[in-house]
């Protein structure tokens, strides 16, 4: 997030695009409900009527996979109505010329086409986030898990760029990161074009700088994504891998694709806490400890850099991730793993991250500090590009609206969408073995407007399969209007209903994310 | 609270008034409860809770205010410059004792609750152990009949030892939005309950848990904790970050022994402010749930996952990805780090690839 949580009790308009927040996120959705009651505008804009969307000010129902032609549309309508914010435009942005002229073409009756949201809802929506005085954006994967995700990311960075609405209090371009420490996970530099602290892997000076650190050379062109690697594991290419935590089978697309790049491995070794389906695959499973038994560093979705602490033992042999790994390349004979504690790991990666430069293992403890951190002393930043981009100038940039790599057809003539559940997490590895949580939730629903039902000849409460060019699934019945006609709804949180066998149609060019969001689906009553 | 940045840091003090005899300074919209507080004045409170909108329901922070004909709710009264405030005069102590009696009286069990059952949960206690109230002297009727029916395997709705304060209905109102909870009827016929009097599950009720935390009587209880009531040894708390989304809220853990038993919402936690969600609240226990792996595994000649020792897991492991690297190059070795565990376990993780391949094979479980 560029602004911190504080900041969401702050804006007069707050714009929501897929983020179904009061489930996935709802200790901060509590505080767009306190700003809400304070007065502030909310536009929800997302394909399913969330509860969200039910306290909204604008609900704005856009088709799956066109929230790009829904932000150009929006664009537009602030250009032509003046309401852009030209001192801002000249000091801190460039590209505006070529992005005014590029918007032209993108009138609200031509997104109402492709968005199915009337055209005057989009004027209403740009009219009030563009006459804001303190406009906020808050978006999740709804917005990213696209073939266009980066587009759609680039497109709400231009609305805040032309009505200047970034680096102020209660404004800002706000991504809500989904698991508890995916923020720390790239921070720490578990990505294939960044060192810790997001430092390219392409630049020379960074692999000088991580030569002396570690004393080896690494590679100046970027690594693989986890989805080309599993690609290049089917291939035959990539032999041998680790996973950590995480049960890919269940919560990666196309599962089919996925268990064979598995099994097609010469060496699987999963650290976990449990023998997850993933797990069951391995050559080697080694047991982690959990949260609770472990003391360490998490990152928040608003940079915040906070301590976790250990309060029981660990289970039965099962050791922290920091040492089974270090063991491994001990093992290996690789130098630079004699960790003796969490502090001496956290420690280094301070010393070698520019954006944690200033904190180090005590300094965590305190919660106080948003990275970047750059220097000793440094009070961290609660709030991003107050007085300059990183960049230098911000850049508008050009986007044009793209169809889903799959769209509907006869044959699979309905829109499915996933997402997750208030109760669950993930693949229900840590909720589904927590006492009570199955009363709330004891099993997958298809969401399916009631109108499809009848019309599909579906029963409320019977089952049904869903089926996709991949694959098919089993699951039950629920109707509700949540979900409009034409789209239903699933989570991916029951391993009984995998549907990431179904999904997997395409992935963003440029980080390869998966278009989890959208996958046409024929569904049959059983 | 953390919300000194808006009233100590920036701002200046207005005025001062005059607390038991001290100039004391405050601040614009301070309350005397509020000023007091940063003098361990030590008024007490029981329908308070810093997060909510003042209610001025108890009375039991009553003070006396130098040219008012009764004694004012602190809780309630802004502070103006030139005020003079007496918090501990034997007039409002004894008014308080009073007070005290007829809250105890409506709730006889109430001196002992389990601290397992809620964060305020002991406030009622204590107030009765500061006033020595046994709670006999208006013993009789009482407000609020206590919920069996409701099954929920988180929220003990136990009425008969709420005192009416509605803190409950208040969180949930203000904090939550989601107006789960409502009042019925008055006086000693009041009874905390939701829309259509049905079970939480079947109102709006999204079980954060927050009514229970706030609840200074136990009336409302943590039926998850509560289920270590009866495991010897003190509470212990230690302080940590929710497992589960992004927004990172603080809990402190409570364990009895090695048992991890529940978990409380930080008051003071900078991304939660007290709050929590259903799943930070109460979906904990997978830490020491029987699935969890106890050893490590390798798969045996027959195709088999066998416990192994850590040796044995390590070394095969070990050798395997070095065997891989040596005969077919350094980009056949690929690595997911997790984003739920740690940084150290993903800064190892990348380093490991990094130094060990010299290749930058390594990702983490945000793409899907
Ligand atoms: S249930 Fe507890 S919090 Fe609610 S009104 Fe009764 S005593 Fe107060
Ligand atoms: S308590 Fe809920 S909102 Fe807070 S971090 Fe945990 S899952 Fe997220
Ligand atoms: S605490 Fe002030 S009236 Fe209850």
């Amino acid at each position: 997030m560029s602004n911190p949580l504080r900041d969401m009790e702050k804006p007069d308009v707050i714009f929501c695009i897929g983020t179904n927040m009061t489930e996935c996120h709802p200790v901060a959705a509590t505080r767009i409900k306190k700003a809400v009651h304070r007065g502030a505008k909310l536009i929800v804009a997302d394909p399913r009527k969330i509860t969200l969307a039910e306290i909204a000010d604008l609900y704005l129902p856009l088709t799956v996979g066109t929230d790009a032609a829904l932000l150009a549309a929006m664009a537009h309508v602030v250009h032509r109505e003046g309401l852009i914010d030209q001192a801002f435009i000249d000091a801190r942005t460039e590209g505006s010329e070529a992005f005014f002229e590029h918007l032209q073409q993108f009138t609200p009756r031509w997104a109402e086409d492709i968005c199915g949201v009337p055209a005057a809802d989009i004027e209403r929506a740009a009219l009030l986030y563009g006459r804001a005085s303190a406009a906020a954006i808050y978006y999740t994967l709804g917005v990213t898990e696209h073939i266009c995700g980066v587009d759609n990311v680039q497109s709400l960075c231009n609305l805040a760029l032309m009505t200047g609405n970034i680096g102020r209090e209660g404004t800002g371009i706000n991504p809500m990161r989904g698991q508890n420490n995916i923020q720390g996970a790239g921070d720490s530099g578990a990505l294939p074009n960044n060192y810790p602290g997001f430092q390219p892997v392409t630049d020379p000076a960074n692999q000088a700088k991580f030569e002396r650190a570690w004393g080896r050379k690494v590679d100046l062109e970027k690594g693989i994504t986890k989805v080309r690697a599993l690609d290049q594991a089917v291939a035959g290419k990539i032999k041998g891998m680790l996973i950590c935590g995480e049960n890919t089978l269940l919560s990666d697309p196309d599962r089919a694709h996925c268990e064979k790049a598995l099994k097609n491995l010469e060496q699987l070794v999963v650290i976990d806490l449990f023998l997850t389906e993933t797990a069951q695959l391995a050559d080697v499973v080694l047991p982690a400890s959990a949260w609770a038994e472990t003391d360490g560093v998490f990152t928040n979705t608003e940079r915040r850099i906070q301590r976790v602490r250990q309060a029981v033992k660990p289970r039965g042999q099962a050791r922290p991730e920091w040492w089974i790994v270090s063991q491994i390349a001990r093992r290996m004979g690789i130098s630079g793993f004699d960790f003796e504690s969490p502090k001496d790991v956290f420690n280094e990666l301070c010393s070698v991250s520019t954006l944690y430069h200033g904190v180090d293992w005590d300094r965590a403890a305190t919660g106080a500090y948003h990275w970047p951190v750059p220097y000793d002393g440094h009070p961290g930043t609660p709030r991003l590009h107050e007085d300059e981009f990183p960049i230098g100038r911000g850049k508008f940039k050009l986007i044009t609206y793209r169809d889903p790599a799959e769209t509907i057809d006869e044959s699979y003539p309905v829109w499915l969408t996933t997402g997750r559940r208030l109760q669950h997490y993930h693949t229900a590895t840590m909720t589904g073995r927590s006492v009570g949580i199955d009363y709330l939730l004891p099993e997958e629903i298809l969401e399916v407007n009631p109108t499809d039902v009848q019309s599909w000849g579906l029963k409320d409460g019977g089952l049904c399969r869903l089926s996709s060019a991949r694959g098919s699934v089993d699951v039950r019945v629920k109707a509700t209007d949540r979900s409009p006609p034409g789209t239903v709804f699933c989570s991916f949180s029951f391993g009984d209903v995998p549907v990431n066998k179904l999904t997997g149609s395409g992935y963003d060019p440029t980080t390869d994310t998966a278009e989890l969001k959208v996958c046409p689906v024929r569904v049959d009553p059983l | 609270m953390n919300r000194t940045d808006d009233k100590t840091e920036n701002k200046q003090p207005v005025g001062t008034i005059n607390l038991d005899g001290a100039e004391v300074p405050f601040y614009y919209g301070e309350t005397i409860y509020q000023v007091s507080q940063r003098y361990q004045s030590n008024i007490p409170t029981l329908c308070y809770d810093d997060r909510l909108e003042a209610f001025g329901g108890c009375r039991l922070c009553i003070v006396e205010l130098e040219g008012a004909r009764n004694p004012v709710a602190s809780c309630t009264t802004v502070a103006v410059p030139g005020m003079v405030v007496r918090s501990k005069t034997k007039a409002v102590e004894k008014h308080r004792k009073v007070l005290t009696e007829l809250v105890v009286s409506e709730n006889p069990r109430g001196a002992k609750i389990d601290p397992l059952r809620g964060l305020a949960s002991q406030e009622l206690g204590e107030l009765a152990a500061r006033y020595q109230v046994k709670g006999d002297r208006f013993a009789g009727k009482q407000s609020g009949t206590t919920n069996t029916a409701d099954d929920n395997p988180f929220i003990l709705r136990d009425y008969d030892h709420c005192i009416s304060c509605y803190r409950c209905v208040r969180v949930c109102a203000e904090q939550e939005g989601d107006f789960a909870i409502s009042v019925m009827n008055r006086g000693f016929a009041t009874q905390i309950t939701t829309e259509f009097n049905q079970t939480l599950s079947e109102s709006a009720c999204t079980f954060c848990g927050q009514c229970v935390q706030t609840c200074p009587t136990g009336a409302l209880g943590d039926r998850k904790a509560m289920r270590a009531e009866s495991l010897p040894g003190p509470i212990e708390t230690t302080r940590s970050i929710c497992p589960y989304c992004g927004v990172g809220c603080s809990v402190d853990l409570m364990t009895k022994g090695d048992k991890l038993v529940g978990i409380r919402p930080a008051m003071d936690g900078p991304a939660n402010e007290g709050a929590l969600c259903v799943k930070g609240q109460y979906a904990f226990d997978f830490v020491q749930h029987p699935d969890r792996l106890d050893t490590p595994m390798v798969r045996n000649d027959a195709g088999q996952l066998v416990a192994a020792s850590w040796d044995q897991a390590l070394d095969r492991a070990a050798a395997g990805f070095a065997r891989i690297r040596d005969k077919y190059g350094r980009h056949r070795v690929y690595a997911v780090a997790s984003g739920r565990a740690p940084h150290e376990s993903a800064y190892t993780i990348q380093k490991w690839i990094r130094t060990g391949f010299g290749s930058n094979y390594v990702d983490n479980c945000s793409r899907a």
